[in-house]
């Protein structure tokens, strides 16, 4: 593993059930995330992602790539283009910073409409791999 | 612009104000939770179940939230300042920002408490959203006296921007000939004139028959299926009720009537000659109902 290394991608479908289902998981009964209807109200054209599920999808394209040993230290993201149900998004990472079994990640997961979330990882790195 | 500059010193008197003071979580660290977050974004980590589970990091701020019944601890001072911003216009707020560290792993049976502090308010911002103000806060998250961590979280609380509004779709012109197929196209009805002569079907309504020339005619309700005859797509000149490119088609019906409408369930440049379509019946608005056409094949 090199500074520069491209993460292979994760793509992933946002559907109306994983956003709903991400919501409720982290407890966030914001109307925005489940009832069309009234997100319509409020000048979205419909539900969508709430920044706890992105989160956890960062974090879990992290583990996935780097093995249940690894350990998140910090994960500091920002949220752009909305992830709407029927939209897919590809998150990639870049390793940028590698010291000693210190690894800082540049992530960056983009939608049909642009980058949804762009953001930075610190992760130690487990032993096995 | 005063007023503005009042406002933006007012919401900067509360930087530094407890946003929430020993809140505590609705629920100890628990292996449900974690198993459902695990569930919903697919994660499959080993690490995150079994006798020696840890809750994913990421789970940290799931664990502070209020759910429906509300939050525990939060300060007079973040309900202030969220009014204050609601009573200036700014009643949607959306998150822009988290940022976490996670000090030590939270495992199942941890009780966690918390204390949020607002550490910044934005001066007013435009944002595609709309205008508003940033505001920051930081909540240390605790189990007994251990930091487990912090999260920063940046929220923006704003007025959104009005969208223009699109003006409603042209209404079919209705008249004493064809009232009877709108009324059919609003019970969610295909009608077709057939003559009573001849019986022959026909479209669009008209007073006589095209094959034989009678005057008398009762209705059939169509199948509902058909073909695409013909198509153009639309690009220019846009109407403001309509959002081009788009395809208009002339549908054979399977009863050997032709229709106009929109096909629906393929882009506009995938619509061809001969795709088989069913109608749908679209409500426009309240008043409007019109027949389109799915494609099926």
């Amino acid at each position: 593993m090199r500074t520069g290394d491209v993460l292979p991608p994760l793509t992933l479908a946002i559907t109306r059930t994983l956003i709903v289902a991400g919501a409720i998981a982290s407890r966030d009964y914001q109307d925005v995330h489940h009832d069309p209807e009234l997100a319509r109200r409020k000048g979205s054209p419909d539900i969508f992602m709430n920044i706890l599920t992105t989160n956890g999808l960062v974090g879990r394209y992290l583990t996935d790539h780097f093995g249940p040993t690894a350990v998140l230290r910090k994960l500091s993201i920002r949220l752009g283009a909305p992830n709407y149900p029927g939209d897919t998004m590809v998150l990639t990472g870049t390793i940028e910073q590698l010291d000693g079994d210190t690894a800082t990640v540049r992530v960056i997961g983009t939608n049909g409409i642009g980058a949804h979330v762009t953001g930075t990882a610190v992760l130690t790195l487990g032993g096995e791999r | 612009m005063h007023t503005d500059e009042d406002l933006t010193e007012r919401l900067k008197a509360f930087e530094g104000r407890p946003a929430a003071t020993e809140g505590t979580g609705k629920d100890p660290v628990n292996l449900p939770m974690i198993r459902h977050w695990c569930e919903a974004l697919g994660d499959t980590n080993p690490a995150y179940s079994g006798p020696d589970a840890i809750a994913p990091p990421t789970m940290l701020q799931a664990w502070t939230m209020g759910g429906l019944s509300g939050h525990t601890g939060r300060s007079a001072a973040y309900d202030e300042l969220l009014g204050l911003l609601d009573a200036a216009g700014c009643t949607s707020v959306v998150a822009t920002d988290c940022e976490q560290e996670y000090d030590r792993p939270l495992r199942p049976g941890d009780e966690i408490t918390f204390d949020t502090v607002i550490e910044s308010v934005s001066d007013r911002k435009t944002t595609k959203l709309g205008s508003g103000h940033f505001v920051t806060t930081r909540t240390d998250i605790r189990v007994g006296p251990d930091l487990a961590g912090t999260h920063r979280f940046r929220i923006l609380k704003y007025a959104p921007a009005a969208r223009p509004e699109k003006p409603p779709r042209p209404r079919p012109v209705v008249n004493r000939d064809n009232a009877g197929f709108w009324e059919g196209v609003r019970d969610r009805k295909l009608l077709l004139q057939r003559c009573t002569a001849c019986a022959a079907p026909r479209h669009p309504w008209l007073p006589g028959c095209n094959a034989c020339g009678g005057l008398d005619w009762d209705t059939v309700e169509a199948s509902g299926e058909g073909t695409v005859y013909s198509y153009v797509v639309m690009h220019h000149p846009p109407f403001p009720a309509f959002d081009p490119p788009y395809a208009v088609a002339l549908i054979e019906l399977a009863e050997g009537v032709r229709m106009l409408g929109n096909v629906i369930g393929v882009p506009y440049d995938k619509v061809r000659i001969g795709l088989p379509v069913r109608v749908e019946f679209r409500e426009h608005d309240d008043e409007s109902t019109l027949p389109v056409w799915r494609v099926t094949g």
